[in-house]
């Protein structure tokens, strides 16, 4: 059923980099995102989850063209199958693109929210059209002369949401829309997206907790130290051993409800990533092959980066 | 309404302290100087034709025989009527002559004052949304070289370029020379405001282009303008809609803390043209020991600059919702 | 580390900008008795090989003129620089640690001394010390300090907030002690570049103060003593009297902007990549 659906975004071994100076005068080259796919399909919700530092924002600013002036980026990115260049993206974003940016910062402090959900424009149909949306997430029609400082927490994710509906988006990324949420309030904004999704259009939600995540989307990527280590269904995650990798699982059992218990390490930065699988350097499992290149790899239904998933992986 | 009342109530009660202040600090100056008005100016016409009462009031203010807090005391209390003595180069009241001066300077420091704000302004936008383009390092080192620039020599090259040279601008004075005060034609008013005009404004600008490029840069790395770009705006939408938005009100802050420069700067360049301003008068009145028209106009020019200060606090206060609702919350 | 990029233009280029600066000033400072000699044989000569800045109408040259006022400008600004940075280091370090009271006190002189126009206030002190060299000294010396105790008040202000700073004081150190020990190594690359961005405003005022009469008698190499006889000779076509003496001051002020700018990108690295 899911198969047969559209894909609107496809991302190919996309790669980011920074050129940065390193100490006084040596020029260095940082990779952040390293050999990342996924894809999007109409109507689907696909969560990208990983902790901070793994280079969740960075994807949705590749896939917007607004990613900063010392970063490269390699891979291919298309739309409807159709390859999305610096132009073709300038085109899109906004329209048939959009972000819901992830805090306050993202508006602008001297624009009263009303102006900035339509984008500056002061016709009365726009007007209309932004008081429907205000309506619609629950805002009073006051909100539209508030400025940014004086919302709420709750008030400026779904300002953010409202920003994106005015226009008719064919795809949606969230980028971390919950974090400092009460979880009911979170949910809600996250019910918000489903919303979107569920009337068609593809959402790729940035996000870093696993468990509303997997309450809410329909596939999971997950993200370490700047590549994908796996791809899974959401239905995945109601069983350990439906997972491919190693670190998937240990995300698995950090979780609330399954033992809470917390991996030793952490995430290595950009750049003292080890060459093979970014996750080696903590797997219990690790091996000589695992230092090289892994690929990434169809498996039961998911995608996969390890050597060992479907082998002895307890 | 009444938090807005305060809030410019409080300011206005700053100033008035730092007033106070600057004037004592003025004083006391002229006062520990070790040049005796009455001496230096003896034998100046000034004195003879002076009256007594007018004399005897001159050395109640600096002779040495009674306590500097008495004589600031008297010097104050007449300030405050009106009274700020007699200059002893121009034989007439302080207040008169600062009045002159004053009036002579004030059109040439408000255009000079508007014009290097208005395009330091834009320079500044310019630059700061051109980041590392060559039109942002042309204007990086045009401000560099102006604040660089001694005013009072670039208005000598003005000079000898328009004037010397060229001949198509006055050499100095404001009005022609032996022309009626009432025979001064606007067309003369202008010719010889040009030059002053042009080297103030040029020399001025800097500190407005350098400010506005920081604040711009700040706002173009901003979330916001990021989020501006995800939305598809344009570049000239995001200048015009969330730049200008945003640093105006730093700039207008800026612009009205600078007047202090405008006016040292007028200080220099009136003596290179000759133009009979305030500027000039003060020169005069410090070379020829004046002492009552130096320390009137070190208190006005301050009273100028403390207005331009105060004026940018309660714009501050008052325009930025930020601080205005914030305010109205306490 | 092979590859030549601008960071390494713009290292090239400081070091250089600060010879240049260091043999101006020794050049000027031994040319002081050549810059005195006056011989009508050579008055009134336009620039030339021997004369490069020309020669007055005594016949003094112009170059060894020129040099030395502008040996004595940047020695008067290492004065003037050193003088505030100490000034401006404790006002704001006492602004920002010591409470509201002295918070308050520092800023209300930070505004007290900016109130009076910077060259106004340069004539009063000069008038209050008799009007000689000692008030021009005085006068340039005290009156720099205040944009840089502005901003080492709002680096302090932003420091207290940063957690090892907060901890030190948990630890029982006294504010003061906190302030000197642990904030200094903080402050003092700001204050090394506010240092030299002093000399700029400093060798500014001491022209500007020295051309309209104060300070040095005319026949002293003074660089605002050099414009302002050349101002008088201007209508009789002695170009050459002010053009190059200005102009050499400007390039002058304009390497000091530029190392003071270059020493804070070296040394800022939120600044890195410009």
């Amino acid at each position: 059923m899911l198969e047969e659906r559209k894909k609107i975004l496809s991302i190919k071994n996309l790669s980011v980099s920074f050129s940065q100076y390193e100490g006084a005068f040596r020029w260095k080259n940082l990779l952040a995102i390293k050999d990342l796919s996924l894809d999007v399909k109409e109507g689907e919700m696909v969560a990208v989850v990983g902790s901070s530092g793994s280079g969740k924002s960075l994807l949705a600013h590749s896939v917007l063209g607004i990613l900063p002036y010392n970063a490269t980026r390699n891979g291919e990115i298309s739309f409807y199958g159709e390859t999305l260049t610096e132009k073709r993206m300038r085109e899109l974003r906004g329209k048939e693109i959009v972000l819901v940016p992830q805090s306050v910062s993202y508006l602008d402090p001297l624009m009263k929210t009303g102006l900035q959900i339509r984008k500056g424009k002061k016709d009365e149909s726009s007007r209309q059209k932004s008081l429907e949306v205000l309506k619609c997430y629950g805002l009073e029609r006051d909100t539209e002369n508030l400025y940014p400082f004086e919302l709420s927490g709750g008030m400026i994710r779904r300002i953010l949401i409202s920003t994106a509906v005015m226009e008719q988006p064919r795809l949606v990324i969230a980028d971390e829309p919950t974090p400092g949420l009460h979880i009911d309030i979170a949910r809600r904004v996250l019910s918000h997206f489903r919303e979107i999704a569920d009337e068609g259009a593809g959402v790729l939600l940035i996000i870093h907790d696993l468990e509303l995540a997997v309450e809410v989307a329909d596939r999971i990527v997950v993200l370490y130290a700047g590549t994908n280590l796996e791809e899974a269904r959401a239905s995945d995650f109601l069983e350990e051993n439906r997972l491919r990798h190693p670190y998937t699982r240990a995300l698995y059992r950090a979780m609330p409800d399954n033992g809470f218990s917390a991996e030793p390490g952490t995430q290595p930065y950009a750049e003292n990533r080890p060459d093979g699988c970014t996750y080696a350097p903590r797997c219990e499992y690790v091996q000589e092959k695992c230092l090289k290149e892994v690929e990434y790899r169809n498996f039961q239904g998911g995608m996969v980066r390890c050597i060992m998933a479907g082998g002895e992986i307890r | 309404m009444r938090k807005e009342f305060l809030f410019i109530l409080k300011n206005f009660v700053r100033m008035a302290i730092l007033m106070f202040l600057v004037s004592i600090v003025a004083f006391f100056l002229v006062s520990v100087s070790p040049i005796d008005p009455l001496k230096v100016n003896v034998g100046q016409t000034a004195l003879g034709s002076m009256s007594q009462e007018q004399i005897e009031k001159l050395s109640q203010y600096w002779g040495t025989s009674i306590s500097p807090v008495r004589r600031y005391l008297s010097w104050a209390g007449d300030f405050i009527r009106g009274d700020m003595g007699v200059s002893l180069l121009y034989r007439q009241p302080v207040s008169r002559v600062i009045g002159v001066k004053l009036s002579n300077s004030l059109l040439m420091l408000g255009i000079s004052w508007l014009i290097s704000g208005i395009v330091g302004f834009s320079l500044g936008i310019l630059a700061g949304a051109n980041r590392g383009k060559r039109l942002d390092k042309g204007i990086s080192a045009y401000a560099l070289i102006t604040a660089s620039t001694p005013a009072f020599w670039l208005a000598l090259v003005f000079l000898m370029l328009f004037g010397v040279w060229l001949k198509i601008l006055p050499i100095g004075l404001s009005v022609p020379i032996g022309t009626e005060a009432a025979e001064v034609t606007i067309r003369d008013r202008i010719l010889h405001g040009i030059l002053p005009v042009l080297t103030l404004s040029i020399t001025g600008i800097s500190s407005m282009i350098l400010h506005t490029r920081e604040k711009m840069l700040e706002v173009m790395e901003s979330d916001y303008v990021l989020f501006a770009k995800a939305r598809g705006e344009t570049g000239t939408q995001i200048v015009l809609g969330h730049g200008i938005r945003n640093i105006l009100l730093p700039a207008l802050t800026l612009q009205f803390a600078s007047i202090s420069e405008i006016i040292g700067g007028s200080v220099l360049v009136e003596q290179v043209f000759s133009y009979p301003g305030i500027g000039q008068a003060a020169v005069t009145a410090g070379l020829g020991g004046d002492v009552p028209l130096l320390l009137g106009i070190a208190v006005i020019s301050a009273a100028i600059v403390f207005t331009g200060n105060f004026t940018a606090n309660i714009l501050y206060g008052i325009v930025d919702p930020r601080i205005r609702k914030a305010r109205n919350n306490i | 580390m092979k590859q030549w990029n601008s960071r390494k233009t713009m290292y090239c280029f400081f070091v250089l900008s600060i010879i240049f600066l260091a043999v101006v000033t020794v050049i000027g400072y031994f040319s002081y008795d050549k810059a005195m000699v006056v011989d009508f044989s050579r008055k009134n000569l336009p620039p030339s090989f021997s004369y490069p800045f020309g020669t007055d109408w005594m016949g003094r040259d112009m170059f060894a003129r020129t040099m030395t006022g502008i040996s004595m400008s940047i020695m008067l600004g290492v004065l003037a620089a050193a003088v505030s940075s100490v000034i401006a280091f404790s006002l704001g370090i006492i602004g920002a640690s010591m409470g509201k009271a002295a918070d308050g006190f520092v800023s209300g002189l930070i505004d007290l001394v900016m109130g009076i126009p910077h060259i106004l206030l340069l004539v009063l002190i000069s008038f209050a010390l008799g009007k000689g060299f000692k008030g021009v000294v005085t006068g340039i010396a005290i009156t720099h300090w205040t944009s840089l105790a502005r901003l080492i008040r709002g680096e302090v202000l932003q420091l207290k907030e940063s957690q090892y700073i907060k901890i030190a004081e948990k630890l029982g150190h006294g504010k003061l002690k906190t302030a000197v020990k642990h904030m200094t190594p903080h402050l003092l690359p700001q204050v090394l570049v506010g240092f030299v961005l002093l000399f700029p405003h400093a060798i500014l005022h001491e022209a500007g103060i020295t051309f309209l009469g104060f300070g040095l008698p005319p026949e002293q190499p003074a660089v605002g003593i050099i414009l302002s006889e050349g101002m008088k000779y201007l209508t009789m076509g002695s170009w050459w009297l002010a053009l190059f003496p200005g102009l050499l001051l400007t390039i002058v002020v304009v390497l000091f902007h530029l190392v003071g700018d270059i020493l804070g990108r070296l040394i800022d690295p939120g600044r890195i990549h410009q």
